[in-house]
């Protein structure tokens, strides 16, 4: 099996008494998009800023392409691409003199930069913008911006933070299609996200990530199957009827869970005759999510 | 593209501290950002120091005919030089710090790319130097509308610009480092900077202020570019010049790192 692109084990952060990372063991392998999917607050990106040493872990260790973290954390950040969550561009400046200089961060040679500045911006669909400047772009187009910013250097690996967090639905389908470009250009992708739609849609694989470690691991596909079964059976009502089932799951020891205006119980495949009248629908990782960390997000 | 990619992965950079080309990709931007703006930053860098020399050059000019064996002009038009250079340096120092860190972000960005705070902050205070070297030039050359005789020594000028405005960027980056917010700028500019740049030696004579006073005069790294600029500037030049470059040299050294230091401990958790 090769190397892994990155391999954390047993790190931990703290700040002051809130510890954001505790003991994390992932290893994401090369050539995968992979998807870290969590709660806010889950501690996924404190992880992705120890990736890039602008967080130092109190203890474990961190490797990153081969090079061992913090100490050879510039020799790392030269190949590897970061996606912000945060819009960190600069207002009054046009997407290619922004490009222009991340080049020239990113060390590509000097005859190189204005091709590489050109494909960045081809890339994300922006080469018509290339002289706007970012004041005057869209929220959808200033992310792709950010996209092309930390693949300017074609790197091996893209660190992506919550890479649609805040955009509308269209804008997220076009990010979408870039990131799973990468997949099919061989890059290895690190994904962290709390929408699980994205997860799903986007990731090979998937790591849950609660209170500061990884909790499950696996295929979309596996996670459900996993930790949600096959099926799920909704049952819809007023309240008083909701309640009564949801006390019927506890009393015969079905796990269920309130969804939205009904309660979902799980593993319906295996429910017998006593099953309550209601909609059968596949499992999803929504599903298992819930399953594994009681909470529900979006 | 990607084969050359691949080709440079096979046998990875070296990399060093202080790398030219992390210092140069920063600057890049500075350089970039300056061409938006340098209308209003010339403008001002300008207009500030030729207020000064008009007011004390032609008011107090007018009353104080010599100093110091120099006449009034020449005394202001040299004093000035390094206030041009302080203004220049200490507020982009501060306020450019403050701004890109926390609230564009922009030094975050950078940080993710293999650029390191040391490199990063020495960059920034480079090109602010750099800058400020320029601009302390505009006083002499007013000066020399008013009478200031040009002199080869004065060539030595933007030099003792670039040194003296390194140690004011830093200092103003290490400002901007343990500043809560950005209002807290107004203590250190009304309790530091203006007393520096008033009692430096650049209006009146460091010698005749009350010794307590003048002690701490003595100790102002602006006192010290004063006094070489001065001697640059009318030809006298003498070995009591090393010593005030030595005294701009150890604040620039001394205000770098710790700017690196402080700033460093907040941009990396």
């Amino acid at each position: 099996m090769p190397a892994p692109a990155i391999s954390l084990h047993g790190v931990r952060k703290r700040y002051g008494s809130i510890t954001a990372v505790d003991g994390l063991d992932l290893d994401v392998p090369a050539g995968v998009c992979f998807g870290l999917l969590g709660p806010n607050g889950a501690g996924k990106s404190t992880t992705m800023r120890m990736l890039t040493a602008q967080a130092l872990a109190d203890a474990g260790e961190i490797t990153v392409l081969g090079y061992e973290l913090p100490r050879q954390s510039k020799q790392a950040r030269m190949e590897m691409g970061v996606v912000p969550q945060l819009d960190n561009l600069d207002v009054e400046l046009t997407c290619r003199q922004i490009l222009t200089v991340f080049a020239r961060l990113y060390r590509v040679a000097r005859v190189e930069r204005a091709a590489a500045v050109e494909r960045a911006l081809r890339l994300v669909n922006l080469l018509g913008r290339a002289d706007t400047i970012v004041r005057d772009l869209s929220g959808g187009m200033r992310r792709r911006l950010l996209v092309a910013r930390g693949l300017i250097h074609d790197p091996q690996l893209v660190l992506l933070d919550e890479p649609t967090v805040g955009l509308d639905p269209q804008v997220r389908q076009e990010l979408w299609s870039l990131i799973d470009g990468l997949r099919t250009r061989g890059v290895t992708a690190l994904m962290s996200t709390h929408y699980i739609e994205e997860a799903e849609r986007l990731a090979d694989t998937v790591a849950i990530m609660s209170g500061g470690r990884i909790i499950a691991r696996g295929t979309p596909a596996q996670l459900v199957r996993a930790h949600a079964g096959e099926q799920v059976l909704e049952v819809y009502g007023r309240p008083e009827r909701l309640a009564e089932v949801s006390e019927l799951a506890l009393r015969s020891g079905w796990s269920s869970r309130r969804s939205g205006p009904a309660v979902a119980i799980l593993r319906a495949e295996s429910l017998d005759g006593q099953a309550p009248d209601g909609v059968r629908r596949p499992a999803n990782l929504e599903d298992a999510f819930v399953a594994l960390t009681g909470e529900v997000i979006e | 593209m990607s084969t050359q990619a691949s080709a440079a992965r096979a046998t990875p950079r070296r990399v060093h501290r202080l790398e030219p080309a992390a210092l140069a990709g920063v600057m890049s931007r500075d350089v970039v950002m300056f061409g938006r703006y340098w209308k209003a930053t010339t403008f001002s860098s300008v207009m500030q120091p030729t207020i000064y020399l008009l007011a004390f050059g032609l008011g107090f000019g007018s009353i104080v005919a010599r100093l110091e064996h120099v006449e009034y002009v020449q005394y202001v038009g040299t004093g000035v030089v390094a206030m041009a250079v302080l203004f220049a340096s200490a507020f982009p120092g501060m306020f450019n710090t403050f701004v890109r860190w926390q609230f564009q972000r922009t030094y975050d960005a950078m940080l993710a790319a293999p650029v390191d705070v040391e490199e990063l902050i020495t960059a920034e205070v480079l090109w602010i130097s750099l800058r400020a070297g320029v601009y302390g030039v505009a006083p002499l050359l007013v000066a020399m509308a008013f009478g200031l005789r040009p002199d080869a020594g004065m060539l030595l000028v933007p030099l003792i610009g670039v040194l003296t405005g390194f140690g004011y960027a830093a200092f103003g980056v290490l400002i901007a480092a343990v500043a809560k917010t950005i209002d807290n700028f107004n203590y250190v500019t009304s309790a530091v900077l203006t007393p520096m740049f008033l009692v430096g030696g650049t209006f009146s004579p460091v010698s005749k202020l009350p010794e307590g006073v003048r002690t701490v005069a003595l100790g102002n790294p602006l006192y010290h570019c004063v006094q070489l600029v001065r001697d640059s500037s009318l030809g006298h030049l003498g070995t009591g010049d090393v010593g005030h470059a030595a005294v701009l040299l150890a604040f620039a050294v001394l205000m770098w790192r710790l700017a690196v230091w402080r700033l460093g401990k907040r941009l990396i958790d």
